[in-house]
């Protein structure tokens, strides 16, 4: 009646997988990867490719909706989704361009526009984090509201903004255009929230397990709510900087925005379950959008076909990130 | 609980009230609503959603949700213009298999992305939102098909019948509706989604074959957006690969949110969503008549969505607390 | 009856998961007829076994003979069309479906387009409902069926699909004693109908009043079986453990201070009511009681996961009153919970993010990690509680269970709490790692703390507890100090004393 002779073998040190498999093994290699390869058969398409200061002008066009994909980048790995954004962007710049126009002085407007953001951002946050609906479906209806809302403010028409609120895009800092260098701070800034500060580590831990996270002392309510309404305020801001690089606004500015930022932000590596994602994998795939969507254009693949790719390249993403994810998950 | 009090209880009898509150509503300022005229034209805006409606029923119950049938209503719509366009000795009626052919091949694919990557749905079709409106583009070569190439016994589905001068679309759209409560409650196959939705845990544990089921069900919903894509042709008599079906899947998903299926999976019935898309015919019927621009149409879907999630919501909880009174 | 053929004989079975092996070459046969109870220790392997029956695990080795004839058990279903069916301890089923469907799904091989027959369904649903001597309404959903209606719906499922074979999975953990009674009788029944149950339990009271005979599997291996008559409760006991029973009621005596914790009528209608006890420093409270009878409700009451609608809390004499699990921790509360792989470890992290997520503040003053302060508290936990394991940064998820569940204590031991709430710490640990376990409990006794121990575990909660606490069906039934504190006495409490539980061993 003595106990086993043999050692336990499930009590014994777990080996884990070879360090440098998960340090290589990453979606943002991939996403980089994809990037070096983009970059080298667009110049295969067209010598501007090599031309960074051509690549720096054609990020301009993506810009606004890059930014904004900073933000959504951390609510996903917060474990939920925002689709509003794009919309919200179209009805805060609507909002804005119709303030202005109304002899409304320019702060003035551009605060209005800033709070609606915010309170798309707060309804938002109202219904899935005090209400506990799933945002998918919230952030549907929101956006369909949304958009709604910005064609109800601007019917079909363009609302112009002033002259010198024209052109954001053509302020250069060091020949860097202004909104690249805002995305390029931000994403600086972002990285080091997510990565180094506690508030990031605590996003990533609520999309892991956001029971454990509430059981850990984690106010996972409040940090939820914080995000949608950042992101919120972001769109805003987006909107407006659209606003000036086009000169004019309309109620489908943006239109099919939402795509694009969940694609940025799939390709860059982001789990859509939680709890994974990086920003330098966002930023990179912005980066690999870009020059996807510019050699598509400079290729003079049709509109069409470039939806067709778009569409695909998401479907793509999803399927080579969860891949990667499920071979280290234990 | 008496059976009255057991029906009142029933969400599609909250539906049913509040369709009958609105209309009384809109009525008592606007009397030319309450015509027959006028439910003429209510049903006349119902029957592409209707038919999209029961699709994504069985696809919202599976606990998945679709957001391609807009694009699949496109292309299917597009592939059948196009050859009534082209194809000389193209019968009239050969539209319909064949853009239903098409609509279920197009959902096919998105259940094969779904199933064998084991991929979020709402993801995978929010891509193939895209990739299929890209494929209408590609296909017609961004150009509409016209009026004079849609045949007219096909335009004339849309416009009247032997029977009360009711269009056909009108009783192809309730025919549809039938065979959906028919395959949802009366056929293995359709428990067996909502077996699925219940409890997606358990369902291969007790046999069913999760992987066809599914499949099965995407099938069913771009089979149903084919159907719509050639109705589509019939009622408007063109086709145009940027508008032909955009917007299409909102419209739908308020419906059938309204209707009472949750987004949970395993609950929703046909009569609900019926109601549902009566409900909403009825909401945009009424805008023209109160003088609200056509452009307010998405703004009020997008509070329709909200509010039903908010009425889902409560109900859900109002309904759990009679249960534990009743002592179940 | 001895020459009886036996309805399934196993010989050899083995299992490996990975590296583990969990059963070594179990050799059982089940006669037609008979009420047999597998018996064991968590990780005894008697649940694992019965899952090898079932066809949820393929055994490693060995072979099973059914009626004579050799047979591969290869799924659930596969288990289902031999007559073999488990019920498990929290039925799975379709909510939203009806009984009767819930009944019926899955069972019949019929094309997929073929007819639900509803009418026929619900008569024999109806049928086989009274059969049991159940009173379920067959057409309504199966969602709010209690617990035990749910398993009678599996019973059923099981006799309509005629199975000869019933394995139940610690059945009577969620159950009233009536309830209990209503399925004894039912298996009894079933028993003289020639069928043959298999009952896991750990309940030595119940394997007495229900079964014929009895197999004691322990680490893994088959130990000995036998009719229920020739083992006494200590032959049993031995049986089970391996060791004498005394070894493990060693407990370093701590210094008892004031009230750290105080609850006074607390209330959450339909979980528990009028709770009121005291916790002081350096005392081990025990929590004992069925599953179900509210004592996670109570402790995540107490940390605030899902307050009290009514009555008050005083920690160290002043009165709080705690919404939110941060609030708590702020008050020097810490909760271990009961599946630390649903409310404790964030898998896919680092056991490093892991042991520190209770302590932002330390790790991060400013706001921004520091990371050589993370990894110093980090190590030190490591040291002393002799986590084993490859390197911090490895996924949490790569440890063993008990290794897991000592990063979780890790990480609220970093807070320093003043009363610490545990939850079923040991359950699904080796027994080495326990035997550790308790010897830490004692020592964060000593220390100061309060301990309030939550266990299903009697001899835990004799050996480590000063006081132990019974609750029954949401309410205390008992404050036993540790000199009257015996099994029975704590049984008795957890089951109500209106019903007296039949056939209970002297």
């Amino acid at each position: 009646m003595t106990p086993l002779d043999t050692p336990r073998p499930a009590e014994t040190i777990a080996p884990s997988q070879q360090r440098w498999q998960t340090l290589l093994i990453r979606p943002e290699i991939m996403t980089f990867l994809l990037l070096v390869i983009g970059i080298f058969a667009g110049s295969l398409l067209s010598p501007f490719f090599l031309d960074v200061n051509y690549i720096l002008k054609s990020f301009t066009l993506y810009s606004e909706l890059a930014i904004v994909a900073l933000i959504l980048t951390m609510v996903i790995i917060a474990g939920e989704i925002d689709l509003s954004p794009a919309a919200n962007m179209a009805l805060s710049a609507c909002l804005f361009a119709w303030a202005q126009a109304s002899g409304i002085p320019m702060p003035v407007a551009i605060g209005i526009g800033l709070a609606a953001g915010l309170a798309m951002g707060a309804l938002n946050a109202w219904m899935v984090i005090s209400l506990q609906l799933p945002s998918i479906i919230v952030t549907i209806g929101t956006l369909t509201l949304y958009r709604g809302l910005a064609q109800v403010i601007a019917g079909d028409k363009s609302i112009r903004v002033p002259d010198w609120f024209i052109g954001v895009d053509k302020i250069m800092l060091a020949g860097v255009p202004l909104p690249v260098v805002m995305f390029v701070v931000l994403a600086l800034v972002l990285a080091v929230v997510l990565g180094g500060t506690i508030f990031g580590r605590q996003i990533y831990q609520i999309g892991t397990n956001e029971v454990a996270a509430r059981h850990a002392g984690i106010r996972s309510a409040r940090i939820k709510f914080s995000l949608f309404l950042l992101i919120g305020v972001v769109a805003a801001i987006a909107g407006i900087l659209t606003a000036s690089r086009l000169g004019s606004v309309r109620y489908d500015l943006a239109l099919g925005g939402e795509l694009q930022m969940v694609l940025m932000a799939m390709l860059g590596g982001t789990y859509i379950f939680g709890g994974r994602g990086t920003i330098l994998g966002t930023f990179l795939a912005a980066w690999l959008l870009v020059i996807v969507s510019t050699g598509m254009i400079v290729a003079n693949v049709l509109p069409a076909v470039q939806l067709v790719v778009l569409g695909g390249l998401l479907i793509v993403a999803i399927i080579a990130t969860n891949l990667i994810y499920s071979r280290t998950q234990r | 609980m008496t059976l009255l009090r057991s029906i009142l209880l029933r969400r599609e009898a909250g539906i049913a009230v509040m369709i009958v509150l609105f209309c009384l509503a809109v009525g008592a300022v606007k009397p030319q609503f309450l015509t027959f005229d006028q439910l003429r034209i209510i049903l006349l805006l119902t029957p592409l959603i209707m038919i999209g409606a029961m699709g994504q029923m069985l696809v919202i119950v599976a606990r998945h949700v679709d957001l391609s049938i807009g694009s699949m209503l496109g292309v299917s719509a597009m592939v059948s213009g196009m050859l009534y366009r082209y194809v000389e000795v193209m019968p009239w009626w050969a539209g319909i298999p064949i853009s239903i052919a098409v609509g279920a091949t197009l959902g096919l694919g998105n259940g094969l992305l779904i199933t064998l990557f084991r991929l979020p749905a709402i993801i995978v079709t929010l891509g193939t939102l895209s990739l299929y409106r890209g494929l209408t583009f590609i296909i017609s070569n961004a150009k509409q098909i016209d009026r004079q190439y849609i045949p007219s016994e096909l335009k004339a589905l849309s416009q009247t019948s032997p029977i009360m001068g009711i269009p056909w679309i009108i009783f192809i759209a309730f025919g549809v509706a039938i065979l959906t409560y028919v395959f949802a409650m009366h056929t293995r196959v359709g428990r067996q989604v909502f077996a699925l939705g219940s409890n997606p845990v358990a369902a291969p544990l007790r046999g069913i074959k999760v992987t066809q089921v599914t499949l099965l069900v995407f099938a069913i919903s771009g089979a149903l957006s084919g159907l719509a894509g050639i109705l589509y042709a019939s009622r408007w008599g063109f086709v145009n690969p940027s508008n032909t079906g955009s917007g299409f899947e909102f419209q739908v998903i308020a419906a059938v949110v309204i209707g009472g299926a949750s987004i949970n999976g395993g609950v929703g019935t046909v009569l609900g969503t019926v109601l549902g898309v009566l409900l909403l015919g009825c909401v945009a019927a009424a805008l023209p008549l109160l003088g609200i621009p056509g452009t307010s149409q998405a703004a009020i879907y997008g509070a329709v969505i909200l509010i039903a999630l908010l009425i889902d919501r409560s109900v859900r909880r109002q309904g759990i607390v009679s249960l534990k009174r009743a002592g179940a | 009856m001895a020459d009886a053929l036996p309805l399934i004989s196993a010989r050899g079975i083995g299992k490996q998961f990975a590296t583990v092996e969990v059963l070594r070459d179990v050799d059982l046969d089940l006669m037609p007829g008979e009420i047999h109870a597998l018996l064991g220790e968590n990780g005894a392997g008697k649940s694992t076994f019965a899952k090898i029956l079932a066809g949820v695990h393929r055994p490693t080795r060995g072979s099973i003979t059914l009626n004579g004839r050799p047979v591969e058990v290869t799924s659930p279903i596969a288990a289902q069309k031999l007559g073999i069916t488990l019920i498990h301890q929290e039925p799975i089923s379709f909510p939203d479906l009806s009984v009767a469907e819930n009944l019926v799904l899955g069972k019949a091989d019929d094309g997929w387009f073929s007819r639900m027959p509803w009418a026929k369904m619900t008569r024999e649903a109806k049928a086989l409902m009274d059969l049991l001597g159940v009173k379920i309404d067959v057409t309504r959903p199966m969602r709010g069926l209690s617990i035990a209606d749910q398993q009678m719906v599996e019973i059923a499922r099981a006799l309509a699909s005629d199975s000869r074979l019933i394995i139940m999975d610690e059945p009577t953990a969620p159950l009233t004693p009536r309830e209990v009674e209503t399925l004894f009788g039912i298996a009894r029944r079933l028993r003289d109908e020639g069928r043959t149950i298999v009952f896991i339990s750990h309940r030595l009271e119940e394997v007495r009043a229900l079964c014929d005979r009895v197999t004691i599997f322990r680490d893994g291996n088959k130990i000995a079986t036998d009719a229920i008559g020739n083992l006494s409760d200590a032959d049993i006991i031995r049986l089970m453990i391996g060791r004498p029973f005394k070894e493990y009621m060693h407990k370093a005596r701590a210094e008892i201070g004031t009230v750290a914790l105080k609850a006074e009528r607390l209330t959450v209608p339909g979980l528990f009511q009028d709770i009121s006890f005291e916790v002081r420093k350096g005392e081990i409270v025990g929590l004992g009681g069925l599953v179900g009878a509210g004592r996670t409700d109570v402790a995540r009451a107490l940390f605030g996961v899902a307050p009290a609608q009514s009555g008050t809390l005083w920690v160290d004499g002043v009165a709080v009153s705690i919404k939110d699990p941060s609030e708590a921790i702020a008050l020097g509360l810490a909760f271990v919970p009961e599946d630390r792989a649903v409310a404790g470890i964030f898998r896919s992290l680092s056991v490093e993010e892991n042991i520190t997520a209770a302590v932002p503040r330390q790790i991060a003053p400013a706001g921004f990690i520091r990371r050589a302060i993370e990894r110093a508290m980090a190590n030190d936990s490591v040291r002393r509680l002799s986590i084993r394991l490859a390197s911090l940064r490895q996924p949490i998820g790569e440890l063993s269970g008990g290794n897991q569940q000592k990063a979780i204590l890790a990480r609220w031991l970093l807070t320093d709490p003043s009363v610490l709430i545990l939850d079923e710490p040991t359950r699904g640990i080796d027994i080495g790692v326990k035997a550790e376990f308790y010897d830490m409990i004692g020592e964060l006794a000593a220390s100061g703390r309060a301990i309030l121990l939550i266990s299903s575990e009697l001899p835990e909660l004799l050996a480590l507890c000063d006081r132990v606490l019974v609750m029954s069906e949401g309410r205390l039934t008992a404050d036993i100090p540790r000199a009257e504190a015996t099994q029975e006495s704590i049984m008795n409490a957890a089951v109500p004393r209106r019903v007296a539980f039949e056939g209970v061993a002297a």
